[in-house]
C-alpha cells in the first residue's frame, strides 16, 4: 500500500510538470507578440517594451518557465493587468467560493446519485427503474446554466423563494447547488445503476444467498460495498466537472468566484489572471483525483501491486 | 418423519427459463432421491439441466427462471411449498452449497473470517466475536493452517484450492444434512481436486451428510459416489449404484462418456468422442433426446419418448432398447457394441 | 485419477464479421430507446437542411415594436429583445449545433485514433510521451481546456469547435490504445506479420475494424458532450458571436431578460436538452448493442 501510494504520487509529477508548461506556453501560443497583446493595439512602443521587461518576456523561454514555475512555488502567480492585484490574493479570495459550491453540489450528487442508482438497481426492470434512468438521462442532457436560469426564473423571479442572486446566505446556496449538482447526480446514478446490476450478478452474490443472508442485507452489506468500487472514481472525475461547471453556474448567479474571474480575465485577455487561475484549478484536480486513486485502493483490496 | 430413509426426494422437477417469449425447459421432469448420508452423483454435459437441478433444490433459481412444477420433499416436507422467509433458514443451514468457482464465488471486500462468521450470526444468533472463533475452528476443521492468521485475510490472499476449503468451511457451518456441490473441482489443480475429494468424503462421514455431487468428471464420480443419476438434455437417462454404472452401464449416452474417458491401461490413438451435439432447446427431438446422437436408434426412439424403466438390477434406464416394445435389433448389447457401432 | 474428456459442442460461426453486423443491427432493432434516438437524430438533421426554409422569418427579421412577446399563434417561441422569432432562429440555429457537434468529435475522432493506434501499435518510448501528453490533456478537468484553447485563439466558433475537439481527444486515444493493445495481442496478428504484412496493412485491415465499435460509441456520447461545452463557451460570450442564432449565445442573451421575458431563455435551451438527449440515447443503446461487455 505503501508502495503503490509513492509510485502513485510519483507518477503525478510528470502530468503537473506538463500542466504548468502547457499553462505557461498560453500566454506565448497566442498569434503575435503577447507584450503587443496585453497591451493593446494602439500602445506605443515603449509601453510594449516596458510590459516585456516587467513579464520577462526578452528571456529565453526556458529561463522563463523556469522563473515562473520558482515563483508560483512560492506563491507568486504575476499580477492581474486588469486590476493591478497580484493573482495570487484575487485567486484566494474567489478559490474558496467556487470550492464551497462544488463541495455543496458534490454532496447533493453523490446523495442523490447512490439513492437513485440503488433503488433502481434493485427494481431492475420495474417501472421505478425506468423513471429514474429517464430522469437521470435528463439531468444529463441539460446544460446547467440553463437549468440555473430555470429555477432562477421560477424560484427566484416568479415564487421569490430564493434570492436571484449572490453568494453566502444559505438560501443563496439553493438554487446553484441544484443547478450545478444535477447532471454529476445522474452520472452517479446511472453508474452506481450499472455498477450494482454487474455486481449482483456475480457469483458471490449467489453465495450469499445460499448461505440464507436476506436479500436486503445481500444487497447492501455484500453487493453495495463492491459497486461502490468504480463509482467512487467517477465521483472523483465528478469533482472535476463541477469545479469548471462552476465557471457557468458563478456567470449565471452572478457569484464572484473563480469560474467568474476565469472568464472575465478570458474577455479582458489578462493572461497572467488566466494563467494562475487555471494552474490553481488542474493542480487541484489532479490532487484530487490522486486522492480517490489511494482511497479507490483502500476500498478495492483486489488490485495487486503490480 | 426422522426415520425416512432418505435425505431428499426429488420429484418430477420442472424448471423452465422464459426468454423473450420462448420457454427452455432446462430441467425436464426430474425424479430423484438422496439416501441418508449417501453421495449421489449428477452427471452430464454442460447445459444438461445438472446445475439448475441444485439451484432449484436451493430455491435459488432467479428471473427469467421459474420452477413450474414438481415437489422436493425434505424431512417431509416441500421446499417447493416454503416462504422465501422459511427457505433462509435452511439456506446454509440444513442444506448447503458450494459451487465452481472459488476464485469468484467469495466476497471480495470481506475477510474470510467475515464470511464464514456471517453463517454463524445468520443462523445460530452468534455475536460477531463468537462466531469469528468458530470461523477459526471451521478453517481448522477443513485443514487450512495457521487458521488465526487466516480468518483476516482476504480472498485474494488465498490460493484456489484454498478458497473452496473456506467455501467448504462456509457450506459446513451449521453442519447441514444436505451439501450440494456443483462442480467444486472442475477450476482447480489435478492434486488439489484429490485433496478437496478427500476432505468432502472425511468431512462427510464426520458429519454423517448426504452429498449431491453435480460433476461432469466420472473419474470423480468412481471415487466419490455411492448414486450415479446421468442427466442428458433436461432429463435423467440413467440411475445406477456407481458399481452398476461402471461394470454394466445400459444407455447408450453413459457408455459413450465411458468411452470417451482417457485409458492408462491402453495406448489410444485417438479418445473416443461422441458424434454430435446436445440437441437445442428449440430443437428438441420429439422422440428419445439422445436418438440423434445414438448408434442404435431406430424407428420407435425417434418417433417416442422413453420412459425412465426399472431394469433387473433396481436400476433406472430411460432407453427403449430395454422394454418390450424395442423394435430394433432384439440381441443388441449396448456396452459390447457401441464401439463396433461407432467405428462403422 | 484419470482426465475425462466429455464432448463439448463445438459451434462454428460462418463468417465472425458479417455475423457480428447482424447481430448488432438485431440488438439495435430490440433496443426502443436507441432507435428513438437515432430516428431524432435523423430527424433533427433533416429539420437542420430543410427547416431554414419552411420557418416564417429569418434568423436576423427584427421587428423592434413587437420585442420580448411571449408564444403566440405567430410567434410560437415568442420573441426575443430585437423582436426576432425565437421558433425561426431556434431552427436555424439547428445546424450550427449540429455542426459544432459532429465537426469537433470528427476532428477529436481522427486525432485520437491516430495518437491511440501508434501509441499502442509501436509501444515503447513513443507510447509513454504520447500518453503522458493525453494525461495531462485530462488533468484539465472539464470545460478548462476549452477555455484555455478560447483564450488563446480568440472566441469565434470555429475556433470553439477547435477547443472542443481537443478536450475530447484524450478520451478517444485512450479507448483506442486500449484495443489496440487487446488485438495486437491476438496470435492471428503474429500470424500475418509472419506473411509478411506490413505494419500499415495490419494496422487498416486488422487494428482498425476491431476499434470501430467503440469509437462510434465514443464518437456518439461526446457529441451530446461537445454540443452542451459548444453552447457553455458560447453561453460566456466565448463562442458563437451575435447576431449568430447559436443556441448557447441565444440562451445568453435570454440571461439578461430573465425577469421579464423567460421564454427567451427557455425555449433555445429546450432545444439544446432535446438534441444532447436524442445522442445520449442513441449513445447508449449503440454501447448495448456494440459492446456487450459494457451492458449493463
Amino acid at each position: 500500500m505503501f508502495v503503490f501510494t509513492v509510485r502513485r504520487i510519483l507518477q503525478t509529477i510528470p502530468v503537473l510538470i506538463g500542466v504548468t508548461i502547457l499553462v505557461f506556453l498560453m500566454m506565448h501560443l497566442v498569434p503575435g507578440d503577447p507584450a503587443q497583446v496585453i497591451a493593446g493595439e494602439a500602445a506605443s512602443e515603449q509601453t510594449i517594451q516596458q510590459i516585456r521587461e516587467r513579464l520577462g518576456l526578452n528571456d529565453p523561454l526556458p529561463m522563463q518557465y523556469f522563473n515562473f514555475i520558482i515563483n508560483a512555488l512560492q506563491g507568486d502567480l504575476g499580477t492581474s493587468i486588469r486590476s493591478g492585484q497580484e493573482v495570487t490574493s484575487e485567486v484566494a479570495s474567489r478559490f474558496w467560493v467556487t470550492l464551497e459550491l462544488s463541495f455543496y453540489s458534490m454532496i447533493l450528487s453523490v446523495f442523490i446519485g447512490l439513492i437513485a442508482g440503488i433503488i433502481s438497481a434493485v427494481r431492475h426492470y420495474t417501472w421505478v427503474d425506468a423513471v429514474m434512468m429517464i430522469i437521470a438521462l435528463f439531468g444529463l442532457s441539460m446544460p446547467n446554466f440553463w437549468l440555473g436560469l430555470m429555477l432562477m426564473q421560477y424560484f427566484a423571479i416568479d415564487l421569490e423563494i430564493f434570492p436571484v442572486s449572490g453568494w453566502g446566505s444559505p438560501e443563496q446556496l439553493v438554487l446553484p447547488v441544484i443547478a450545478l449538482g444535477t447532471a454529476g447526480a445522474a452520472i452517479i446514478a446511472r453508474m452506481t445503476r450499472s455498477s450494482m446490476l454487474e455486481v449482483i450478478g456475480q457469483d458471490y452474490i449467489r453465495t450469499a444467498r445460499a448461505k440464507g443472508v436476506k436479500e436486503r442485507i445481500v444487497i447492501y452489506k455484500h453487493a453495495l460495498k463492491n459497486a461502490m468500487i468504480p463509482v467512487v472514481t467517477v465521483i472523483g472525475l465528478e469533482f472535476g466537472t463541477l469545479l469548471t461547471g462552476a465557471v457557468l453556474t458563478e456567470t449565471v448567479f452572478s457569484i464572484n468566484g473563480l469560474g467568474r474571474f476565469i472568464v472575465e480575465s478570458i474577455q479582458a485577455r489578462d493572461f497572467p489572471a488566466v494563467q494562475g487561475s487555471v494552474l490553481v484549478v488542474a493542480v487541484v484536480f489532479i490532487l484530487v483525483n490522486l486522492l480517490v486513486d489511494i482511497s479507490y485502493r483502500f476500498l478495492n483490496k483486489r488490485i495487486d501491486l503490480n | 418423519m426422522s426415520n425416512d430413509a432418505n435425505a431428499l426426494k426429488i420429484s418430477d422437477l420442472r424448471t423452465s427459463f422464459f426468454v423473450e417469449g420462448n420457454e427452455i425447459k432446462a430441467v425436464d421432469g426430474v425424479s430423484l432421491t438422496i439416501p441418508k448420508g449417501k453421495t449421489v452423483g449428477i452427471v452430464g454435459e454442460s447445459g444438461s439441466g445438472k446445475s439448475i437441478t441444485s439451484l432449484s433444490i436451493m430455491r435459488l433459481i432467479k428471473s427469467p427462471g421459474q420452477i413450474k412444477h414438481g415437489s422436493i420433499a425434505m424431512n417431509g416436507e416441500d421446499l417447493l411449498q416454503k416462504s422465501e422467509r422459511e427457505m433462509r433458514k435452511i439456506r446454509g443451514n440444513q442444506i448447503s452449497m458450494i459451487f465452481q468457482e472459488p476464485m469468484t464465488s467469495l466476497n471480495p471486500v470481506y475477510t474470510i473470517g467475515e464470511q464464514i462468521s456471517e453463517v454463524f450470526q445468520v443462523h445460530q444468533g452468534l455475536s460477531k466475536k463468537e462466531g469469528r472463533a468458530k470461523a477459526v475452528e471451521m478453517l481448522e476443521l477443513v485443514g487450512i493452517p495457521s487458521p488465526k492468521e487466516r480468518v483476516k485475510q482476504y480472498p485474494h490472499e488465498l490460493s484456489g484450492g484454498m478458497r473452496q476449503r473456506v467455501m467448504i468451511a462456509i457450506a459446513l457451518a451449521c453442519s447441514p444434512e444436505l451439501l450440494i456441490a456443483d462442480e467444486p473441482t472442475t477450476a482447480l489443480d489435478v492434486t488439489i481436486q484429490a485433496q478437496i475429494l478427500e476432505l468432502m468424503k472425511n468431512l462427510q462421514q464426520e458429519l454423517g451428510m448426504s452429498v449431491v455431487l453435480i460433476t461432469h468428471d466420472l473419474g470423480v464420480v468412481a471415487e466419490t459416489c455411492d448414486y450415479v443419476a446421468v442427466m442428458y438434455a433436461g432429463k435423467i437417462v440413467e440411475y445406477a449404484d456407481v458399481y452398476t454404472l461402471f461394470n454394466a452401464p445400459k444407455h447408450p449416452y453413459t457408455v459413450g462418456l465411458m468411452q470417451s474417458l482417457p485409458r492408462h491401461d491402453k495406448d489410444q490413438e485417438e479418445l473416443n468422442v461422441i458424434k454430435g451435439n446436445v440437441p437445442k432447446p428449440d430443437e428438441m427431438p420429439a422422440g428419445c433426446r439422445f436418438a440423434p446422437r445414438c448408434p442404435f436408434a431406430s424407428e420407435i426412439c425417434i418417433n417416442e419418448l422413453p420412459d425412465l424403466i426399472e431394469t433387473e438390477d433396481n436400476n433406472k434406464v430411460r432407453c427403449w432398447i430395454y422394454s418390450d416394445k424395442w423394435d430394433g435389433n432384439p440381441e443388441v448389447n449396448v456396452a459390447d457394441d457401441y464401439k463396433t457401432a461407432r467405428s462403422k | 485419477m484419470p482426465e475425462t474428456t466429455v464432448n463439448y459442442p463445438v459451434t462454428k460461426p460462418s463468417n465472425p464479421h458479417i455475423e457480428n453486423v447482424k447481430n448488432i443491427l438485431k440488438r439495435l432493432k430490440k433496443n426502443k430507446a436507441a432507435m428513438l434516438g437515432g430516428f431524432l437524430i435523423l430527424f433533427f438533421i433533416l429539420v437542420s437542411i430543410i427547416g431554414p426554409h419552411l420557418v416564417p422569418f429569418s434568423a436576423g427579421e427584427q421587428n423592434l415594436v413587437n420585442k420580448l412577446e411571449g408564444p403566440s399563434a405567430e410567434h410560437w417561441f415568442g420573441t426575443d429583445h430585437l423582436g426576432r422569432d425565437i421558433f425561426s432562429r431556434v431552427i436555424h440555429g439547428m445546424s450550427i449545433t449540429l455542426y459544432i457537434g459532429f465537426f469537433s468529435v470528427f476532428i477529436a475522432a481522427v486525432a485520437g485514433v491516430v495518437i491511440g493506434i501508434v501509441s499502442g501499435y509501436f509501444g515503447g518510448k513513443i507510447d509513454t510521451v504520447l500518453m503522458r501528453c493525453m494525461d495531462v490533456l485530462l488533468a484539465f478537468p472539464g470545460i478548462l481546456l476549452a477555455l484555455g484553447v478560447v483564450t488563446i485563439l480568440g472566441p469565434s466558433l470555429n475556433n470553439v469547435i477547435l477547443a472542443v475537439g481537443v478536450f475530447s481527444v484524450p478520451a478517444f486515444a485512450r479507448i483506442v490504445r486500449g484495443s489496440t493493445l487487446a488485438v495486437k495481442e491476438l496470435e492471428y496478428i503474429d500470424a500475418v506479420r509472419a506473411l509478411g504484412a506490413s505494419d500499415f496493412r495490419i494496422i487498416f485491415r486488422h487494428v482498425l475494424p476491431n476499434v470501430f465499435s467503440p469509437i462510434i460509441v465514443q464518437a456518439t456520447l461526446r457529441i451530446a458532450t461537445a454540443i452542451l461545452t459548444a453552447a457553455g463557451l458560447s453561453f460566456l460570450g466565448l463562442g458563437a458571436q451575435p447576431p449568430m442564432p447559436e443556441w448557447g449565445a441565444m440562451l445568453s442573451d435570454g440571461r439578461n431578460y430573465i425577469f421579464d421575458a423567460g421564454h427567451v431563455a427557455f425555449f433555445p435551451g429546450i432545444a439544446i436538452v432535446v438534441v444532447v438527449l436524442a445522442f445520449n440515447i442513441f449513445g447508449d443503446g449503440l454501447r448495448d448493442a456494440l459492446d456487450p461487455k459494457m451492458k449493463s
